[in-house]
């Protein structure tokens, strides 16, 4: 089983995201919006030059993040981080910034989850009885991304995320195109869950045995990539 | 040819327009672009029972977090409260209630009551919890619900600048729900921190046209009064 510190297990699925984010993004220009958390840092991982961040609260071509005398008092990402500008972003207004998302513009999303199931339905929005009350911009996202990408760790204190069905309240039915794991990269094709890359240290059963959706694995199974 | 009534003012005077059982928008995301100057004054004048239209909380008792403290609050329609649990708490106890929209909803349907849209359809929050007695209606074979535009009776809203007239430009990602909320009001009052003459901004890069824009108050000064 894979056992790394936290900060270490975040960045292996964060580089294995920007990985399929790489791969998905081919020669033209590719918008991509990340939520706060591990898809936050796929931006340190990303290798090619036409990918463009978006962020809800009104930005296309956000930077890394701003330190010291880079911090602007008006410039922030969707996670009141402050972020730095990059040669031809812009701004917008909210309405139109999710406009975007939902016009189909966005070309990927990618987000974490509490819970995906066997027919790609994503619960990531909030846990009952819980004192935090919001949904942000989850459900637009899900919905409006061409491409939806769950980065997330596959358990939670050893509890299986990938369930048969979700239990905690759905953000979106059937939206999850792709969910990278530390375990390995699922992608759902026609409905279904297919394993297409796996931790080289892992074996098959070893990730079925942590997961509780069934799901087929694909005939040209490759490795994810290690820190 | 007489001069047109200054729509300059005080903070105070300019939230004199909200009364008790109001509805007031709020503009900000992330604790920017938020007009804090305007909602500490309408903490001053005590109105209670006030609808607020917001993405959030701002924080514990900063701007609307000092206004949930207020008690000034009877409802809240937004997005994303988690940046202030005094949001969850109060309406765990009963003392407010929260009505949660997707943020791209929102956004919308503040557009939409600026433009004359009673209401519109969007896939977004089909048959989650959140669309909980919305009409549903299948468009190209995928659900969307039907989600009612906003409307206020007075907005507060920040800019980084205007010209006497109200026309107002923005800075970065302060942008961000002012220039819907500016339109979706009765009253717009905006904070801005800095006035300058009727031609000094570039027409073109006017984002809020003054039509909108009901009272300007200047941040941090008395210049103007």
């Amino acid at each position: 089983m894979i056992k790394l510190p936290k900060d270490q297990l975040q960045a292996l699925i964060a580089k294995n995201a920007a990985a399929l984010l790489d791969e998905l993004c081919s020669d033209h220009s590719f918008v991509v919006n990340l939520g706060v958390g591990i898809p936050l840092l796929a931006v340190n991982y990303l290798h090619r030059d036409n990918i463009y961040i978006h962020t809800e609260n009104g930005m296309v071509g956000v930077g890394p993040l701003a330190y010291g005398d880079q911090v602007h008092p008006d410039l922030v990402n969707a996670g009141r981080q402050p972020v730095t500008e990059t040669i031809g972003c812009s701004y917008t207004d909210a309405s139109e910034s999710f406009g975007m998302i939902r016009g189909r513009h966005i070309h990927a999303a990618v987000l974490g989850a509490f819970q995906v199931d066997q027919q790609a339905n994503i619960a990531n929005w909030i846990i009952p009885g819980s004192t935090l009350l919001g949904v942000g911009g989850a459900m637009d996202l899900v919905a409006g991304a061409q491409t939806v990408i769950i980065a997330m760790t596959h358990c939670n204190a050893g509890k299986p995320k990938l369930v048969h069905q979700c239990s905690l309240p759905i953000t979106a039915y059937h939206e999850a195109d792709y969910v990278v794991t530390e375990f390995g990269l699922f992608h759902f094709v026609d409905g279904t869950p297919i394993l297409e890359k796996i931790h080289p240290e892992l074996s098959v059963q070893d990730v079925r045995n942590a997961t509780e959706f069934d799901f087929s694995v694909a005939d040209q199974l490759s490795h994810t990539l290690l820190l | 040819m007489p001069m047109a009534r200054s729509k300059v003012m005080r903070a105070s005077e300019a939230v004199s327009h909200i009364r008790n059982g109001d509805k007031v928008m709020v503009g900000g995301f992330g604790l920017r672009g938020c007009p804090f100057e305007l909602v500490d004054a309408l903490i001053e004048t005590g109105q209670r029972e006030l609808t607020i239209i917001s993405v959030g909380g701002d924080s514990p008792g900063i701007g609307l977090g000092a206004l949930l403290r207020s008690g000034q609050i009877k409802k809240m329609i937004g997005s994303f409260y988690n940046a202030n649990r005094e949001v969850a708490m109060a309406r765990n106890s009963g003392q407010i209630e929260v009505v949660l929209m997707p943020m791209g909803n929102l956004a919308e349907a503040l557009r939409a009551g600026g433009m004359g849209i009673p209401a519109f359809y969007v896939p977004v929050g089909a048959g989650t919890d959140l669309a909980v007695g919305k009409e549903v209606r299948v468009f190209d074979g995928r659900p969307h619900i039907l989600v009612d535009a906003l409307h206020a009776d007075v907005s507060l809203i920040r800019a980084k600048a205007s010209d006497a007239l109200g026309n107002l430009v923005y800075s970065k990602t302060a942008r961000n729900f002012n220039p819907a909320m500016a339109m979706a009001a009765d009253f717009t009052i905006a904070v801005v921190d800095e006035i300058v003459e009727p031609g000094a901004l570039s027409p073109d890069e006017i984002i809020t046209s003054h039509i909108y824009v009901d009272a300007l108050v200047l941040a941090g000064g008395c210049r103007h009064d």
